[in-house]
């Protein structure tokens, strides 16, 4: 076994990253296409730590805990939202709104 | 060699967990498999001397984040939504495109991986002495101080944003 490298974790924010664009694109239900953001998100702050731990400086975790401020407010509009949708349209499925769309 | 053990495993724990919150019909099931991916990042932090990091992760995710999911999953009715179709028609777009994304990150990690190997820092002798939430505290409070200003009046409007969107009037 090769001993775990930078790129290691490179390689599993890359995955991690896909899997959240993944969630994003394909699901209909809006809960999960939050939750798939929170994921993108998880891959940026794994990258920033990497980073963080192999140049021996820490400002990456203070970026890493700005990502996790911006998720924190991303995640608490957004259920807000949903909440004002699903009053009004009584419908959670991303593909059935489309008041705006031709 | 412990460490790459560790690490394996709480790889295991973000990917399968990932994996897991997109596909699962339930959305309370997703939320479950996501706290366990959480968790396996927060183990990844733990592993790279990140601790204060891994305390925020576990305390702000999935204990704030997962629980503010959860009373949305309960607050709003999915049953109608969990028996129908839970992929939508251009997923098939949505995988060939992803798969192109992910091919060319993959084509930049494996010919750039040499360059990834960096010299011993110089300053990491000197910081070595100060604990991790420490050095935390000293950046983002001397050199980071404006934006840590700003990230609280975006977690006010943030607050307010959310009360009114979620109100029945105003």
């Amino acid at each position: 076994m090769h001993p775990i490298s930078t790129v290691h974790y490179l390689a599993l924010s890359a995955a991690l990253l896909l899997i959240g664009t993944v969630g994003v694109l394909t699901r209909r239900n809006v809960v999960i296409i939050l939750m798939s953001i929170e994921l993108i998100l998880n891959a940026v702050n794994i990258n920033l730590i990497a980073f963080s731990h192999v140049l021996k400086n820490v400002n990456g975790q203070v970026f890493a805990i700005f990502v996790i401020t911006d998720a924190v407010a991303e995640a608490a509009v957004g259920l807000g939202i949903l909440i004002a949708l699903f009053r009004n349209k009584e419908t959670v499925l991303a593909d059935e709104i489309d008041l705006l769309k031709w | 060699m412990l460490n790459t053990v560790l690490f394996y495993i709480f790889a295991l724990f973000v990917l399968g967990g990932g994996v897991l919150t997109i596909t699962r019909r339930n959305a309370v099931h997703s939320a479950l498999s996501l706290i366990v991916s959480l968790l396996g990042v927060a183990g990844l932090y733990l592993l790279q001397g990140a601790e204060f990091l891994f305390a925020v992760q576990i305390v702000l995710y999935v204990g704030g984040i997962m629980v503010l999911f959860l009373f949305v999953i309960m607050l709003v009715n999915l049953d109608e939504a969990a028996k129908q179709r839970q992929f939508n028609r251009q997923w098939l777009i949505a995988l060939v495109a992803v798969a192109a994304v992910g091919a060319q990150i993959g084509y930049f990690i494996y010919r750039g991986k040499d360059a990834f190997r960096f010299a011993e820092a110089p300053v990491a002798a000197a910081a070595a002495a100060l604990g991790n939430t420490e050095m935390v505290a000293d950046s983002l409070f001397s050199e980071y101080l404006l934006p840590f200003e700003i990230a609280s009046v975006l977690l006010l409007v943030a607050v307010v944003g959310s009360v009114v969107m979620a109100k029945k009037r105003i």
